[in-house]
C-alpha cells in the first residue's frame, strides 16, 4: 500500500539550499520538499552562533533564527513541505519515501538534490585505538548540546583548526567543557591565521600545529588521545574525556551515487554545470552537496540559481548539451561547478568555488585546455585550507565547449 | 539500566553456563528445553559482548577444517542446524558462496588438496575455476589471480542476532540470565558447586564452562592444566554500503600455515569487510585497533581489491579469538566435579554453536545429568527476532507495519534506516540493550556511515528514556 504523489518539482533536503529552492519555485510550479528530520532548517538549527544570512537575506542572524526564517518563508510560499520524510530509493524520477503516515511514491518532472554534507567521523579517518564513548563530530556535538541539552564531558581535544573547529570550541564552552588542545595537521604558517589567532586569544585554546591524533585511548570512556608531532616525530598522550573530530567534509551523496551520477573525485560531490544541472536530465543539485562546505547563505544562493534552471527545464524539458570537465590540479582539491556547458548562466556570484590543500597568499588561477593556457586570474584574496576559495568565472571565459577537459591550477 | 543484578536466582540451579557468548547462549537454550533450572552467567552487562560480537560473521560449511576433528564434525552439523534455526527465528543469512583466490603458483597448486579436504569434511560441492572465470565472477579483484576454488555453501550471517536469539529463547524457556556477574571463584562441593561472584554466590549442581577468553582460567579453577588461551587479535575495516556491489561473494585467501589470512566479505548489513589480521596478544581485554594492523589490512587489501581501498570506511574494530595451543576444541566432561569444559572455541564457534549445544547436552547426560525433555505441547514457539539484514524487508519499507504503527515510519538513524519503532521494541525486549553498542547490535542504529552525526543525540535520548543525560 503505497500512496502515489505527483508533483512538478521534488526537492530532497530541507536545509538552506532546499528551502530557498522551494521558496523560489513555489509561485511558478507545484513543489514538494522532503526533509528526513522532524524539523526544517538543516545544520543551522544546531549551529547556535551568529553570522547567518548575510548574502541571501541581507541580515545577520543566529543559525537557529536563520533556519526558522528560511522555513517560514518556504511555508508562506505555498510549497508543500513534508518533514520526517526520507527518500530511501529512487528510479529515474520516481522516489520511494518513508514517512510515519505511510510509504509514498513521488513522481516528479524535476528533482533537486539538496542533501548537504557532513563531517567524516573518526572511523572514516582511519584513526586506530580503543572505541570508547565520548568521541563526536562537530555535527553530533552541536546536536547533543544545542538541540538535546545533553552533558558532554569536562576536557576535550578538538581535532582540526578550521572554521567549524572553532565553532566546536564555542559549543564546548557553552556546554562547560574545557578545550585542552586543538590539533592541526598543517604547519603554523598555513593555518587560517585570523581565525586561529582570534580563537587563541578569545578562548585561550592551545593549538598544536603540524600534529595529528594517532590513537584514541579509553576502555569505557575516552581517557586520552595520542598526538604525533610531525616536526619532531614524537608522540605524547593528552588526557581528555572527549574528542571532537571536526571538518573533513563529505557530501551526503548516497542518492546521487545510487542514481549513478558521476561524482567529482576530490569532493565526491555530484558533477554539475553552472546551471546546477547534473548529468541526468531533470535532476539538479544545490547547496553543500556540491561544495562541502560553504557557508549557509552561499548554499541558499544556490537555491535561487537552481530554481531558475528548473523553471527552464519545466518549460522545454530539453536535455542539456555535452559539457567539458574542469579538472583541478596541484593544491586545488576540487572545484565546483565542475562542468562547463555552452549556454549556461554565470555561476552563483560569478565565481567557481574550490578547496585547497596549501595556503597561497595571492594566487593566480590558471586554466589550460588542449595544451595551452586559456585564462588566468589573480585573486585579491588568499587560498587557504579549510575554507572555500572563490575563483572568478572569467578564468573559464575562453573554454572551448568542444575541446578536452580544462585543467585548473594555482600559480604564485 | 536493566536488571543486571536484580534478577531472582532460584537456587540451586541444576546447571549454570558461564559465558553468555554465542556458545554459552546456545548451550543455555538447549538445556532449557529440558526440565532443568538453568542459569546463564556473564561478567559483561550484555550477551555476546566480548568475542561473539566481533566475529567475521561467516556461516561456514567447514570445508577447510581438520578432517576427523571435533571442530570439523560440529561445524558441519552446526552449519545445517543454525541455517535451519536462522530461517525459523529470523536471523539474517545470505547464501553468498565463497571464492578462494590463488595469487601464486604455490596457492594454485594447493587448490586440489583443499577440494579433497572439503570432501573429507563431508562437503563435496567445491569446484575449481581458472583465472578468466575468477575475473568473470569478481571483476574488481586485483590483477594476478591464477585461479580459484568455489565453495558455494559458505554464507554470511548476523552473529549479533544469533547470540541474542539463543539467549532470548533460553530466557523465555525459564533460564535465568545473570549479567554483569563476573565469576571470581569456584568451590566444588559434594552435591553443589558454589560460584563466587561480585554480586553474591550462585549455587548449582553442574557447571558448563563457555567462558571464551577466560575458559582456561575457569578450567584451572577446577584443577586442570590442559590449555592456555592466547588472545588472537583480528582487526577489520568495514567499508561504506556503496561498496557492496563491488563484491558478490566471500573472497577467501588460500589458507597457509599462518592461518586463514585476510579476506574480503560482504556483510549481512550490506557493507564490505576487509580483515581480519591475526596477532597473538597477552592482554585479554585489548580490543583496540592499531596503526600496524591498519597498515597490514591496507597492504593486503591493495593486492586483493585495490579499488576498495579508495572507498570510505564506515567502521573499524578488533576482535579477540580464544586461540589455544591445541588445533581442536577442548571439550571434555568431568562427572566427578559435575563440570563440562567447552574451551578454545575459536571463530568457527558461531557456526558450530548449535551442534556444540547438542553435543554438550549428550556429554552431560552421559555424565549423569538427567535430561527430561519438555513435551512439544508445553514448549513455547521460538522467538521472532528483529530483522536487521540488508536483504529482506526492514520496517522502514514495510507499508503494513507502518500503517499499523507510525513509529515504524519514523526513521531515526538515517544511514541505517532504523525507525523509532525498532528502537522502542529493542528497549522493551526481554534482553534490552544498555548502551549504544548494544542498541546497534539489535537495530543497527548509529552503526552507519555518519557514526551518529545526525542521530547520535536522539538515540542517546531514546536510550536514556528521554532524560537529558548523554
Amino acid at each position: 500500500m503505497r500512496e502515489l504523489r505527483k508533483t512538478q518539482v521534488a526537492i530532497i533536503g530541507g536545509g538552506p539550499a532546499g528551502l530557498t529552492t522551494a521558496t523560489s519555485l513555489a509561485g511558478v510550479a507545484d513543489v514538494l520538499l522532503l526533509e528526513r528530520e522532524a524539523e526544517l532548517g538543516g545544520i543551522p538549527r544546531h549551529s547556535n552562533h551568529w553570522g547567518y544570512g548575510w548574502r541571501d537575506l541581507r541580515t545577520v542572524l543566529t543559525g537557529p533564527a536563520y533556519a526558522r526564517r528560511l522555513a517560514g518563508k518556504a511555508a508562506e510560499s505555498g510549497a508543500h513541505l513534508l518533514t520526517s520524510a526520507m527518500v530511501t530509493g529512487w528510479d529515474e524520477r520516481r522516489l520511494e519515501v518513508t514517512t510515519p503516515t505511510g510509504l509514498l511514491t513521488v513522481e516528479a518532472d524535476a528533482i533537486v538534490l539538496a542533501t548537504g554534507a557532513r563531517e567524516r567521523p573518526r572511523a572514516a579517518r582511519r584513526i586506530p585505538g580503543d572505541r570508547p564513548a565520548g568521541v563526536y563530530t562537530t555535527g553530533e556535538l552541536q546536536n547533543q548540546v544545542h538541540l538535546f541539552g545533553h552533558r558532554i564531558g569536562q576536557r576535550a581535544v578538538v581535532v582540526g583548526s578550521e572554521l567549524v573547529s572553532w565553532s566546536a570550541v564555542l559549543t564546548l564552552r557553552h556546554a562547560g567543557v574545557k578545550t585542552v588542545l586543538m590539533t592541526s595537521a598543517r604547519p603554523a604558517a598555513e593555518t587560517y591565521a585570523a581565525v586561529a589567532l582570534a580563537g587563541r586569544v578569545a578562548f585561550g585554546v592551545p593549538v598544536a600545529t603540524h600534529t595529528t591524533v594517532t590513537r584514541v585511548i579509553g576502555k569505557g570512556r575516552v581517557e586520552g588521545v595520542e598526538v604525533l608531532d610531525h616536526s619532531t616525530g614524537q608522540t605524547r598522550v593528552v588526557a581528555c574525556d572527549t574528542v571532537i573530530f571536526t571538518a573533513d567534509w563529505i557530501p551526503d551523496h548516497e542518492l546521487a551515487a545510487q542514481l549513478g551520477l558521476p561524482l567529482q573525485p576530490g569532493s565526491l560531490a555530484p558533477l554539475v554545470d553552472a546551471a546546477l544541472r547534473t548529468e541526468l536530465p531533470g535532476v539538479f543539485a544545490a547547496g553543500n552537496l556540491l561544495h562541502p562546505v560553504d557557508t549557509a547563505d552561499n548554499a541558499a544562493l544556490d537555491g535561487r540559481q537552481v530554481a531558475a534552471s528548473v523553471r527552464g527545464w519545466l518549460a522545454d524539458q530539453a536535455a542539456p548539451a555535452a559539457g567539458v570537465r574542469v579538472e583541478p590540479t596541484g593544491p586545488l582539491l576540487w572545484v565546483a561547478p565542475g562542468l562547463v556547458r555552452p549556454g549556461t548562466p554565470q555561476p552563483v556570484r560569478g565565481r567557481l568555488v574550490g578547496w585547497v590543500s596549501e595556503y597561497r597568499r595571492f594566487p593566480t588561477v590558471v586554466a589550460r585546455q588542449d595544451g595551452k593556457q586559456i585564462g588566468s586570474v589573480r585573486t585579491p584574496w588568499p587560498a587557504a585550507p579549510g575554507r572555500i576559495f572563490r575563483i572568478p568565472n572569467a578564468v573559464l571565459a575562453e573554454v572551448n565547449p568542444a575541446g578536452s577537459p580544462v585543467q585548473l591550477s594555482l600559480a604564485g | 539500566m536493566n536488571s543486571v543484578t536484580s534478577a531472582p536466582t532460584p537456587e540451586p540451579f541444576d546447571v549454570v553456563v558461564i559465558g553468555a557468548g554465542v556458545v554459552g547462549s546456545a548451550v543455555a537454550r538447549q538445556l532449557s528445553g529440558y526440565r532443568l533450572r538453568v542459569g546463564l552467567v556473564d561478567a559483561r552487562p550484555d550477551v555476546g559482548d566480548v568475542t561473539s560480537k566481533a566475529n567475521t560473521a561467516i556461516l561456514h560449511t567447514g570445508f577447510d577444517a581438520k578432517p576427523g576433528s571435533l571442530e570439523s564434525r560440529l561445524v558441519h552439523d552446526g552449519y545445517r542446524l543454525l541455517g535451519d534455526y536462522a530461517a525459523q527465528v529470523g536471523i539474517p543469512v545470505e547464501r553468498t558462496g565463497a571464492l578462494l583466490v590463488a595469487w601464486n603458483s604455490e596457492q594454485f597448486e594447493a587448490l586440489p588438496g583443499l577440494a579433497a579436504k572439503a570432501q573429507a569434511n563431508g562437503y563435496a560441492e567445491t569446484f575449481q575455476i581458472d583465472a578468466d572465470e575468477v575475473y568473470q565472477r569478481e571483476p574488481r579483484l586485483g590483477p594476478g589471480a591464477l585461479g580459484g576454488l568455489v565453495v558455494p555453501g559458505e554464507s554470511i550471517i548476523c552473529p549479533w542476532t544469533t547470540t541474542l536469539a539463543y539467549a532470548t529463547e533460553a530466557k523465555a524457556r525459564g533460564a535465568v540470565l545473570l549479567l554483569g556477574r563476573r565469576v571470581t571463584g569456584i568451590e566444588v562441593g559434594a552435591e553443589l558447586t558454589t560460584l563466587a561472584t561480585e554480586a553474591g554466590p550462585i549455587s548449582t549442581r553442574w557447571v558448563v564452562n563457555a567462558a571464551g577468553l577466560g575458559s582456561d582460567h575457569l578450567d584451572q579453577a577446577f584443577g586442570y592444566q590442559r590449555f592456555t588461551v592466547t588472545p588472537r587479535r583480528g582487526e577489520l575495516f568495514v567499508f561504506d554500503k556503496l561498496t557492496r556491489p563491488m563484491v558478490s561473494e566471500i573472497l577467501l585467501p588460500v589458507p597457509s600455515a599462518k592461518g586463514k589470512g585476510v579476506l574480503i566479505s560482504p556483510t549481512i548489513y550490506g557493507n564490505v569487510m576487509l580483515g581480519p589480521t591475526a596477532e597473538d596478544l597477552t592482554d585479554r581485554t585489548d580490543t583496540s585497533t592499531s596503526a600496524g594492523g591498519f597498515a597490514e589490512l591496507l597492504a593486503k587489501g591493495a593486492t586483493i581489491m585495490p579499488e576498495l581501498l579508495a572507498q570510505e570506511v564506515t567502521a573499524s574494530y578488533a576482535g579477540l579469538r580464544a586461540a589455544t595451543e591445541h588445533s581442536d576444541y577442548v571439550v571434555d566432561v568431568d562427572p566427578a566435579q559435575r563440570y563440562l569444559c567447552l574451551g578454545g572455541i575459536r571463530s568457527t564457534g558461531l557456526t558450530s554453536s548449535m551442534a556444540l549445544a547438542v553435543h554438550a547436552a549428550e556429554l552431560l547426560a552421559g555424565a549423569g545429568l538427567e535430561l527430561a525433555e519438555i513435551p512439544e505441547a508445553e514448549m513455547l514457539a521460538p522467538p521472532r527476532m528483529a530483522w536487521i539484514g540488508q536483504v529482506g524487508t526492514r520496517p522502514f519499507a514495510d507499508a503494513d507495519k507502518i500503517a499499523a504503527d507510525p513509529a515504524y515510519g519514523e526513521i531515526v538513524c538515517f544511514c541505517e534506516r532504523v525507525t523509532r519503532g525498532e528502537i522502542r521494541d529493542a528497549l522493551a525486549s526481554p534482553i534490552p540493550p544498555i548502551d549504544r553498542g548494544g542498541l546497534g547490535r539489535r537495530t543497527r542504529a548509529t552503526n552507519g556511515r555518519c557514526q551518529g552525526f545526525f542521530c547520535g543525540a536522539r538515540v542517546d535520548e531514546l536510550l536514556n528514556g528521554g532524560k537529558a543525560d548523554a
